[in-house]
């Protein structure tokens, strides 16, 4: 007999890393024809990072996005960055490349200031030209700037390169009587309804339904957003039901050595309905309110499709993967215990 | 002028994945390049008393093994500095590196392992957390003193608690009860881990990564080396998927250990099957909760015991388990919350980060209780988390100030998107206010 | 023993001298630096590897290389001509079809040849169709609304986008 059942779950994830310092830099270089090279640590591992960071650049030194180049190819100058792991990197690496920006920017006028004949803090940045405030008609482009830093022609030759950097907190202990470790940026919040099908004659569950939301302070890019949570359904459905890398844990032995055995879910075990939301709460911490989430999206799916499961057969498995194995077990016990 | 923050736009990088010429790691084939693959532990634990190569280093097309003795420099590595390059006296899980053989061709490193006589005194095992607690229980290595992880000074149980859980119970109605377990996961990135090394034309050490942080693990591989980081050109960017297990080193300082040793380009790439054994994984967690409630809903304390099965390294685990303790009571205000924590070390591959890591493992039985807590006392499960979500202000056991707070807001989207229609008194609520 | 394999690669003769034994991903990717077409597993289990063979979709990792001696073997590296992509390739890329990218040379030639079978599919049918090949970052929704657009026309070459 098939079983239907609905359940929900509201959960947290929190952005960033340990109080032991949870840095990120970026640099953004000039080139001769006015163009923008940024350079991030944050390795993009698919989620998108140098796509998002490449946006804040564009938007942060007025220009049009084509004109940015971005890579995250660490090689022998690259700016350094923690990593792409604890959510961290859309709410921190903004920071490191706001400041790149603004330090090219106080470059540009700086060195623009011998060539316009005005002070520095006389010299505005704005849509990819330096002018004399008052008198915008004495003006330089990106172009003009950048090709005279190289070729020098009447003046001084220059490498413009803008650097930053940027972390949430400086490192302070665990306190040692509450054990308090407030080592965290932001938090993100998810939501999640599923919808199950429990078969109790095999023990199969089928999710029919599932809906996630994010609350993420920022949508930078609702695209990726979206990658991100049906992304992170991925690993989350499949403990929940199906992965599991030591089936008979604690013994390790008679581990899974191939994807027939170690059941990654596949199009046909993503719910027939997946839908998605977007939340913005924007978050102080954040450039424009942005915070990371993305590894939020696998904390929802198991106690939603779990409340589910409950609702549709009456039993609250505490254990994940639900195997058909469990559930049957579960199954028979109720029946068992009358 | 356009803002292209919060503008919907494709991946930067994305025209070369679809034209299949993005170059993941394992696509650089270099001239007269070699290949290595690990001999590994064939017990779960054991010591080793000898090793014979001869018969190995003999078999045509093996160019040379790679051993402990052979790394330039630090022979620990990891997160925690506590697992072995490769090992050289004992080994703590099935599968460790014990040592490399390379050759023309990964059939041919074969051939050369299956040669090579290892023997090695087989140990008893020690698998389950509860018995590696034990004060009798084998040490998982020889290294240890207890299995149980050090925070310093002797402490094996992380505390982290906010108010007085004795008298958040004393308050409550009724309390619910719950034991749980979070299962052990794979990362299965669809690209297995890989390295290549090769030195350049200016006698650098080049490596092609998938690594997550590279600066995370330049240092570590530069120690293994024993060579300064400028003379590493660390060359990463183009990831298969991570998913968190390329947080941890897996093949760098493989393929370089064997590039130091014999001058040539040599990779090093694990099989679907290695990569499903022998990589770290998401390590289970075993929870107990305590939660005391009003009859009107409202939660007013939280006793939460867990441990963390570490495998046999500490690796990221020992922070983990502060991690999931940090916010193992979810999204809500609870004035009396403690959790006590411990790391269990025990004879298994070592656990690792993995999406999101350790929190899932708090939010799993913290929304179990919830789910249980309403239909015990016959509460709407949504009034039941509207009622207790945080809002700005609010602070947990691990003494985050929250700001921003955004529970609400996502179930009221997610009841929307889902077609749920929620009560007036729920959609009026704010998280800027309780 | 050695032999000269000699086939039809994106369009190209090739000759390569291959062993009984060595698969077609060994060889293309390996021997003719073709390396669209990913290991993921070498079991047959993630479809990474699937390249067309005849227009029918095969795991590049369990097809032996000599057996592709006259037949046409065509990878993502032979789905765009001329510079131009495939509207797979423009829909996968616009609609956020991939995160990592690893699986992506596969999901496009299982995609092609679904396309090249049944013009129109059901989203049934394209769950169906597609679920040998996995994607660890879960971008399954993702690819099924980019082969929706393709199947509805959306950038077909007269009229579509760009």
């Amino acid at each position: 007999m098939k079983k239907k059942g609905v359940g929900m779950a509201c959960v947290l994830h929190p952005t960033g890393n340990k109080g032991a310092g949870d840095p990120s830099n970026a640099a953004i270089q000039l080139k001769p024809d006015g163009t923008l090279v940024l350079l991030v640590g944050a390795v993009d591992l698919g989620q998108g990072s140098t796509t998002i960071l490449r946006q804040f650049a564009a938007d942060l030194m007025e220009v049009p996005i084509e004109h940015v180049f971005a890579s995250n190819f660490a090689d022998d100058f690259a700016p350094l960055s923690l990593g792409s792991f604890a959510s961290r990197v859309t709410l921190i690496d903004p920071h490191a490349v706001e400041n790149a920006a603004e330090d090219l920017k106080k470059k540009i006028r700086e060195y623009a200031s011998d060539l316009l004949e005005a002070h520095p803090d006389d010299l505005e940045y704005k849509e990819g030209k330096v002018f004399v405030k008052g008198a915008p008609d004495r003006s330089m482009t990106l172009a003009e700037v950048g090709g005279a830093s190289m070729f020098g022609g009447g003046a001084d030759p220059a490498l413009l390169v803008g650097t930053g950097a940027w972390q949430p907190a400086r490192f302070h202990p665990h306190d040692p009587e509450t054990g308090a470790m407030p080592a965290v940026g932001a938090i993100s919040f998810g939501a999640c309804v599923a919808e199950v099908e429990v078969d109790t004659e095999t023990g199969m569950v089928d999710v029919t339904k599932l809906t996630q939301v994010w609350e993420v302070g920022k949508a930078v890019n609702p695209l990726l957003v979206r990658q991100q949570i049906n992304g992170g359904l991925h690993p989350g459905l499949g403990t929940t039901l199906t992965e599991n890398s030591y089936p008979y844990y604690p013994n390790p032995d008679w581990a899974p050595e191939n994807f027939s055995d170690y059941a990654l879910p596949t199009f046909l075990d993503y719910p027939e309905e997946t839908l998605w939301g977007i939340e913005e709460v924007p978050h102080p911490a954040g450039v424009k309110g942005a915070k990371g989430f993305s590894e939020g999206s696998t904390n929802g799916p198991p106690p939603a499709i779990m409340a589910a499961i409950h609702d549709a057969i009456g039993i609250w498995i505490d254990e994940y993967p639900a195997t058909p194995e469990v559930i049957l077990r579960a199954l028979e016990a109720k029946e068992a215990s009358g | 002028m356009t803002e292209y923050v919060g503008k919907a736009m494709p991946r930067y990088d994305g025209i070369g994945q679809v034209k299949g010429q993005t170059k993941f790691v394992d696509d650089f084939v270099l001239p007269g390049m070699l290949y290595a693959k690990a001999l590994r532990s064939p017990v779960h634990r054991g010591l080793i008393r000898g090793i014979d190569f001869t018969a190995a280093k003999n078999t045509p097309g093996v160019v040379g093994v790679v051993t402990a003795d052979d790394i330039p420099g630090a022979k620990r590595f990891g997160a925690c500095g506590d697992q072995p390059v490769l090992a050289d006296e004992f080994t703590a899980y099935l599968g460790e590196e014990i040592a490399l053989v390379v050759a023309v061709d990964e059939d041919t490193c074969m051939e050369g392992i299956e040669k090579i006589k290892l023997d090695i005194e087989e140990q008893q095992p020690v698998f389950d957390m509860f018995e590696a607690m034990k004060p009798d229980a084998p040490l998982v290595r020889p290294d240890l003193k207890s299995n149980l992880w050090d925070y310093g000074s002797g402490m094996t149980t992380r505390v982290m608690y906010i108010g007085d859980v004795e008298q958040g119970f004393a308050e409550a109605d009724l309390i619910v009860e719950g034991r749980y377990q979070t299962g052990e996961q794979d990362h299965s990135a669809m690209e297995p881990m890989v390295s290549v090394a090769y030195f350049d034309e200016a006698e650098r050490l080049v490596i092609h990564t998938h690594s997550q942080c590279l600066y995370f693990q330049l240092g570590q591989l530069a120690a293994i080396f024993n060579l300064p980081m400028s003379r590493i050109r660390y060359v990463g960017g183009v990831v298969g998927g991570g998913f968190g297990g390329k947080n941890h080193i897996h093949a760098d300082h493989l393929a370089g250990l064997a590039a130091i040793k014999f001058k040539r380009p040599v990779k090093y790439r694990y099989s679907r099957r290695e990569d499903l054994l022998y990589s770290t994984k998401r390590g289970v967690f075993i929870l107990e909760y305590k939660t005391g409630i009003k009859k009107d809903g409202r939660l007013t304390a939280n006793h939460i015991k867990l441990w963390h099965d570490s495998g046999a390294y500490g690796g990221f685990s020992p922070y983990g388990v502060e991690k999931c303790s940090m916010f193992a009571s979810g999204p809500y205000h609870i004035p009396n919350t403690r959790i006590d924590g411990q790391c269990v070390l025990t004879n298994k591959a070592g656990s690792s980060s993995m999406r999101g890591f350790t929190i899932m493992n708090g939010q799993f039985p913290m929304e179990m209780q919830m789910s249980k807590i309403a239909d015990t006392i016959g509460m709407d499960p949504w009034e039941l988390r509207f009622i207790n979500a945080w809002r700005d202000g609010d602070i947990g056991a691990s003494r985050y100030v929250v700001r921003g707070a955004g529970a609400l807001e996502a179930m009221r989207g997610a009841a929307e998107v889902h077609g749920i229609e929620l009560p007036e008194h729920l959609l009026a609520m704010s998280s800027r206010g309780r | 023993m050695k032999q000269i394999l000699s086939f039809i690669l994106n369009g190209s003769p090739v000759d390569v001298i291959v062993t009984p034994t060595e698969t077609l991903l060994d060889v293309l990717r390996e021997k003719l630096g073709v390396t669209g077409p990913k290991r993921g597993c070498d079991d047959g289990d993630c479809g990474t590897c699937t390249v067309l063979l005849d227009g029918e979709p095969v795991r590049s990792c369990l097809t032996i290389a000599l057996t592709v001696a006259g037949r046409e073997v065509l990878t993502v590296e032979g789905l765009s001509t001329d510079g131009d992509l495939h509207p797979l390739q423009k829909a996968f890329h616009e609609h956020g079809a991939f995160q990592c990218g690893f699986c992506t040379p596969g999901m496009l030639m299982s995609a092609k040849a679904l396309l090249d079978h049944n013009p129109t599919p059901s989203r049934t049918e394209i769950r169906e169709y597609m679920s040998g090949n996995l994607c660890r970052c879960g971008s399954y929704e993702e690819i099924i609304e980019a082969i929706q657009v393709v199947a509805a026309g959306e950038y077909a070459p007269s009229g579509g986008k760009e």
